[in-house]
């Protein structure tokens, strides 16, 4: 074997580079903050405190990372079968309509509690509807799933501007955007669950679709490693010639796994719709399905480290907004800029600093670079 | 004055637990070619790997050319004049030909300048050592035969004095291995330095002036070509004695099990890769097809394992058809008893990011036997493949290791393992030993022969005519696409290798 497949310990896999990723998004973040001539330090507290400082802060903190987790989920299950699904922005906007119709429907005649159900099952339904036809469209007749899902997004948004100025909006409204769901559309908070460890919490969106979040990131860890299912999509990810050699058929198992990426878009959607503001209005989405992409990355395609990629997203929304109230210097867009900077060092460039780290390690002690210890004599 | 191009000294490597190499010292003489054998695993690639800059010692020194090097990078290595073609080729496969070459050489910025002044270069290489290739075909379009020329060609390109080839001829026919040798002692009478690794010890008695012998991670001896044999050799790497060729009682062919008939398959670009092939294989026998890699074997084997569509032709198993120019599917054929062991194990057989318990339920991963509903079985997998890892002896016996940090032979004793045990009716082998040591090849052909005397059907390709001979009890000789002859099993390698070279065929045709 001859591959060079040096490997780091894992402490170092998955956290070591991680920091080193965001502390040099964060130290370039910080010369900015300098540029406009804010104290860099001073941006730094008010971010983390802005996110975790306090009660209210928590609550929201978690509630954009319920967002990202699902669209992060959503981008990994694709990513595992080799697709880069892009449409995941799209897929959740659909995945609003299916939640629309559902709560616009039964909102006056039934609890939350079976009205949540359903709309669980119409968001994930629209949303796999919305990824299954660029799915077809890349088993079938080859076109790029990258090319597709992009246009699907420009789609999306289309059919439901068409939809929110027209049949969906009340008349008489000038909003772009569906009636307020009555109180039986309205999801239960999760406020007091922070309230228990003793921090006050004025007003904040965070709801059970934190819960379902984390629901969701163990089934697709369940799905992805232990099932036959998830077997399939990981050979396919890896090797299609071994796919087709092991009777994968290649047309199921794109369509499959870009469904269920889609699903998971989709149910996005249930926490801002749902679980905040109990409507459906244009542009909700607002790129959650881009950041996505980045906390895929971030978290290694791994439900854990998704979770934990999705909360540091949600700090950066949650303290970002914070920071431009508390420092007039940094306006919104530069809040922007930060969020870019990480994704930039913690996604994009992932692998900048991996090769330096693995030679340092390498040269400190060259035994640690090798695979986990195994049994029995070396052959 | 014979000098050392290379002396390695006191090397040490382990990889967590395993130490892949261990106090290893080795003198290579400049202008000479040193080969260097031992079993699977023995750290072999590792240790030249560690020469070429892809792995660190733990500790040693590395002297080139009399001088201490310190070796970080390959590209290190390439300033020291050192060459390497992999076990396992490290190609673009949607590049092509020249595109690779150049690769990582590129003399300017500008790609078009490179390209010109690489192709005329390429075309000298080409012609002074007669390696022929298509310079614009792309990787993946070429046989495995002709990839590794290029992989010749790229250390060449880049100017290599000392040049590592590790196992270059597995997948080679003898005449194709002549003509490399015939490559490589031009290479030493210029003076360069030939490092060979191989299995094949009738290569290193043909060509080598020294070998060094590894076991285990160690070096257990070293010893002038001339002075030493064949069976030492086998003796020496394994530590007991080995029969090279296995014996075999007759084969008792019963009831044709696999029948081809009127085949034909094309490849991407719409050549004719197998063109009207018919032939049977029977209940109790071993039927081989011989031929020069990229002679249309591959294809054949895809078509009957339903990889590849077939332009036309039946393929009858057990007597009911297979449906090869229509939605034949692998995983069905492998319900009915076809068993495949691919040729290409790193792309086909093997998913390399896998751990080895994964890869040895490839294929069969929706048996129930290895699910609870719709998961994976967990415990019955790593079981069943703890049950292979000590039957057919992988090394190291971990299934949690990933499969690409198995050695090259390993590898493929995991895919043999894991079709093979799932006691097939009809089994089709492609290239069932390359890369297998000569303890490995003992136990492989055995089993096979077992198979045989079940009453199992066996169709074997093979581009080693040696393997071919002692395992097969008929053998087919394939040529463009074509099948040329059929001969038995005590066939001289001389006339196999004629009507390989289709050398019968061109004299009927006038
Ligand atoms: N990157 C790696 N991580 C872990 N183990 C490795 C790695 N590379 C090699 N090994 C182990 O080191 C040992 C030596 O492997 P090596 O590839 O050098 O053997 P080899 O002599 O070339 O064998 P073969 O003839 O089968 O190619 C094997 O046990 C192998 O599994
Ligand atoms: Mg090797």
């Amino acid at each position: 074997m001859s591959t060079p497949y040096a490997k780091l310990p894992a402490w170092a896999d998955y956290g070591l580079i991680p920091l080193i990723n965001l502390s040099v998004a964060f130290i370039v973040a910080g010369l900015v903050v300098v540029l406009v001539g804010e104290n860099p330090f001073r941006a730094a507290v008010i971010l983390v405190e802005g996110a975790f400082g306090k009660g209210t802060g928590i609550a929201f903190t978690l509630f954009y990372a319920t967002t990202f987790i699902f669209t992060g989920l959503s981008v990994a299950v694709a990513a595992h079968c080799s697709l880069f699904n892009i449409g995941t922005e799209g897929q959740a906007y659909i995945g609003g309509l299916g939640i629309a119709l559902v709560c616009l429907s039964f909102d006056a005649t039934l609890p939350w509690w079976l009205i949540f159900p359903m709309a669980i099952v119409a968001a994930a339904a629209f949303g796999a509807l919305w990824g299954l036809i660029p799915a077809y469209l890349q088993a079938k007749r080859g076109s790029h799933i990258v090319i597709t899902t992009i246009m699907f997004n420009f789609i999306a948004a289309s059919v439901m501007v068409y939809l929110l100025v027209g049949p969906l909006k009340p008349a008489g409204s000038q909003a772009p955007q569906t009636r307020n769901f009555l109180s039986g559309a309205e999801l239960p908070k999760l406020n007091w669950v922070i309230e228990l460890f003793g921090a006050k919490i004025r007003s904040a969106p965070l709801n059970v679709c934190f819960l379902l979040a984390l629901v969701m990131a163990f089934l697709v860890w369940l799905l992805i490693w232990r099932t036959r299912l998830g077997y399939e999509m990981r050979t396919y990810g890896h090797s299609p010639k071994a796919a087709r050699y092991a009777g994968i058929s290649e047309t199921r198992i794109i369509i499959t796994a870009m469904m269920i990426s889609g699903a998971l878009a989709g149910m996005m959607a249930l926490n801002p719709v749902m679980g905040d503001q109990h409507n459906v209005a244009i542009d909700f989405v607002s790129g959650a399905g881009y950041v996505g992409i980045a906390v895929a990355l971030m978290g290694r395609l791994h439900p854990v480290g998704i979770v934990l990629a999705a909360i540091l997203f949600g700090m950066l929304y949650q303290g970002g907004a914070e920071l431009a109230f508390e420092m007039p210097a940094i306006s919104r867009d530069m809040i922007v800029i930060i969020q870019g900077l990480v994704i930039l060092f913690a996604g994009a460039l992932e692998h900048m600093f991996r090769p330096y780290i693995q030679a340092l390690f390498a040269s400190v002690s060259p035994k640690t670079v090798g695979m986990e210890a195994v049994k029995g004599k070396g052959a | 004055m014979a000098q050392a191009a290379i002396e390695l000294i006191g090397i040490n490597k382990s990889f967590g637990a395993v130490r892949a190499n261990r106090d290893i010292n080795l003198e290579v003489t400049r202008g000479t070619i040193h080969g260097i054998v031992g079993e699977n695993g023995a750290g072999k690639s590792t240790l030249m790997s560690i020469l070429y800059g892809f792995y660190q010692a733990d500790s040693g020194e590395i002297r080139v050319g009399g001088k201490p090097a310190s070796i970080k990078t390959s590209n290190d290595a390439i300033a020291l004049g050192i060459g390497m073609v992999h076990q396992h080729f490290m190609l673009v496969d949607n590049f092509s030909v020249l595109e690779n070459i150049i690769l990582g050489a590129e003399s300017n910025a500008l790609l078009k300048s490179s390209i010109t002044k690489a192709r005329s270069e390429l075309d000298r290489l080409e012609r002074e050592y007669g390696l022929e290739v298509d310079p614009d075909a792309l990787i993946e379009e070429l046989p495995v035969g002709l990839q590794q020329r290029v992989e010749i060609l790229k250390a060449l390109y880049r100017g290599a004095e000392i040049l590592i080839l590790d196992e270059p001829t597995g997948v080679l026919t003898p005449a194709e291995a002549d003509h490399l040798f015939r490559i490589l002692k031009q290479l030493k009478e210029q003076g360069k330095t030939v490092v060979l690794i191989t299995h094949k010890l009738r290569e290193i008695m043909a060509i080598t002036d020294t070998v060094s012998v590894m076991r285990q991670g160690t070096m257990v001896a070293t010893r002038e070509t001339s002075k030493t044999t064949v069976e030492e050799l086998a003796e020496l790497m394994v530590g007991r004695r080995v029969l090279l060729r296995v014996e075999k009682g007759e084969a008792e062919a019963g009831a044709v099990k696999l029948s081809v008939r009127n085949l034909t398959v094309k490849d991407q670009r719409g050549v004719t890769m197998v063109d009207d092939v018919s032939l049977d294989v029977r209940a109790g026998e071993i039927v081989g097809i011989a031929g020069v890699a990229g002679n249309g074997q591959s294809e054949l084997l895809e078509a009957i394992s339903g990889i590849r569509r077939a332009v036309s032709g039946t393929v009858m198993l057990d007597g009911k058809p297979i449906d090869v120019t229509g939605v034949a599917d692998p995983g069905e054929l492998r319900d009915r008893g076809l068993a495949h062991v691919p040729e290409d194990r790193h792309h086909v057989g093997l998913v390399l990011a896998f751990e080895e318990h994964e890869n040895s339920i490839l294929g069969y991963h929706d048996k129930q036997r290895f699910l609870k509903g719709p998961f994976l079985n967990v415990d019955a997998i790593m079981a069943d493949a703890k049950d292979k890892i000590a039957k057919y002896d992988i090394r190291p016996g971990n299934p949690r290791l990933k499969t690409a940090n198995f050695s090259g032979g390993n590898q493929q004793k995991i895919v043999l393992a894991r079709e093979i045990e799932q006691d097939p009716g009809v089994l089709i082998v492609g290239q069932p030993t390359r890369g297998v040591d000569v303890g490995a090849i003992e136990f492989i052909h055995k089993r096979l022969i077992a198979m045989r005397d079940q009453g199992k059907a066996v169709l074997v390709v093979s581009v080693e005519l040696d393997e071919i001979r002692s395992l097969c009890d008929r053998i087919l000789v394939m040529f463009a696409g074509r099948i040329v002859g059929e001969r038995g099993p005590d066939a001289t390698e001389g006339e196999l290798g004629l009507l390989m070279a289709g050398v019968e065929q061109q004299e009927a045709a006038q």
